[in-house]
């Protein structure tokens, strides 16, 4: 167990927990974009950040990462924390102004776009923070998508920028990323996603379209499980 | 058709070989098979992650990330512009607007028979000889627009 200060309240918590985690279990709200339960942190988005002081010292770490310590003293809110907050949110609704997710932070936190960082036009509402690509590769087990080129021209999406064959249309990169940037259209009996259209399965049981037919050949296939026993829906089970 | 795929498979075994499969080599099979092709075809890369067991995601992640790899073909010359701040100041720019013009491709593309790709690349290390344009790895010091067509007349033979 480490005892720790944060916000001047006394916070106990495990060894190894994140900070973001402690002040949230404790009713303090911290900002995050690239935080998931499911997903290890990665420090991406930059928007957790906090002051911790020990002893004399005091510096800006990400609380998604940085653990709690015996002694450690945290603030969440200080000029100095809310002064890189600022930035990074500014930086941000240049970087995707059509984000309504980075918007409401940025309105909440009373930052408005700034004339010095020029809009971008071509980056939709992609941040990079690679959560949907980590989704896909270690929860999904599948690699469809993943993070191409370098630098301005860093793109999400499968590779060659073409229809994604390896995608199974499971839509959890949809479902994971913190500002909608990825699309995903459903229709009744089918779903498209990464430019690719997707025949969903109806249900044996009750006759609702429940997932796509190539998800459930890829999980038939990895589990050995028969495609015709997974055709009842979850909650037909 | 198919024996020319078979043969290319041959061939990247090959290379694969000369790393056994080690998936840490990527980096270094991909640089032999730029070597081997001039650029990575795509058609290779999808062989390469069939046969390393690498999602083909992440090959196409590394192919793009190094600048040293191209996904386009590159012609038999590179002709590179120093862009560095002495050549910039020496009238680089010009050499290779003159550069655009003679081969009639923009920075970045390879002419139709595939002789020249024109590149712009950042400081070559020998800004006493600026402008430098370097060609088939050859350093060009020095260099004025009226000296170029007659440079790439050599290349060409
Ligand atoms: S698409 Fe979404 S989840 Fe994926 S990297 Fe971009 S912002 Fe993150
Ligand atoms: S939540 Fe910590 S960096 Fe994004
Ligand atoms: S700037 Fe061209 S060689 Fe240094």
């Amino acid at each position: 167990m480490a005892k720790c200060i944060i916000d001047g309240k006394k916070i106990t918590a495990p060894d190894g927990t994140p900070i973001l985690q402690a002040a949230r279990d404790n009713g303090i709200d911290i900002p995050t974009l690239c935080s998931h339960e499911s997903i290890e942190p990665s420090g991406a988005c930059r928007l957790c950040v906090v002051e911790i002081k020990k002893g004399k010292r005091s510096k800006i770490v990400t609380s998604c990462l940085y653990q709690v310590e015996d002694g450690l003293e945290v603030d969440t809110k200080s000029e100095r924390v809310m002064n890189v907050r600022r930035l990074v949110l500014a930086l941000l609704l240049a970087r995707n102004p059509a984000s309504e997710v980075i918007r409401e932070i940025a309105v909440k936190m009373g930052v408005n776009p700034q004339p010095r960082f020029k809009l971008d036009e071509d980056k939709g509402k992609c941040i990079l923070c690679r959560l949907c690509v980590r989704t896909c590769a270690d929860i999904v087990g599948v690699n469809a998508i993943g993070l191409s080129h370098r630098g301005p021209s860093k793109t999400v999406g499968p590779p060659f920028d073409e229809d994604s064959s390896a995608c199974i249309g499971c839509g959890a990169c949809a479902y994971v990323c913190p500002t909608g940037h990825i699309l995903m259209e459903e229709k009744v009996d089918e779903r498209k996603i990464w430019g690719r259209r997707f025949k969903m399965k109806a249900c044996d049981t009750c006759g609702r379209y429940f997932a796509p037919l190539d998800q459930l050949e890829f999980i038939s296939k990895k589990t050995g499980v028969s495609v015709a026993d997974l055709s009842i829906c979850t909650s037909c089970r | 058709m198919e024996t020319a795929r078979t043969d290319e498979r041959t061939k990247l075994r090959e290379i694969i070989a000369r790393y056994h499969g080690e998936k840490s080599s990527l980096i270094a099979i991909l640089q032999d098979i730029q070597e081997a092709y001039n650029y990575l075809p795509v058609a290779i890369l999808k062989m390469v992650g069939q046969e390393m067991d690498i999602p083909l995601m992440r090959v196409y992640e590394v192919a793009t990330f190094y600048n040293a790899f191209s996904l386009t073909p590159r012609g038999k010359n590179v002709v590179e512009v120093c862009a560095g701040t002495a050549c910039h100041v020496k009238g680089a720019i010009n050499l290779l607007e003159n550069l655009e013009r003679e081969l009639e491709i923009k920075c970045g593309e390879t002419t139709k028979d595939e002789t020249f790709t024109l590149e712009q690349v950042r400081c070559l290390g020998c800004c006493s000889l600026a402008p430098v344009v370097r060609i088939d790895g050859n350093i060009h010091a020095y260099l004025t627009q009226q000296q170029i067509p007659d440079i790439l007349r050599n290349y060409r033979k």
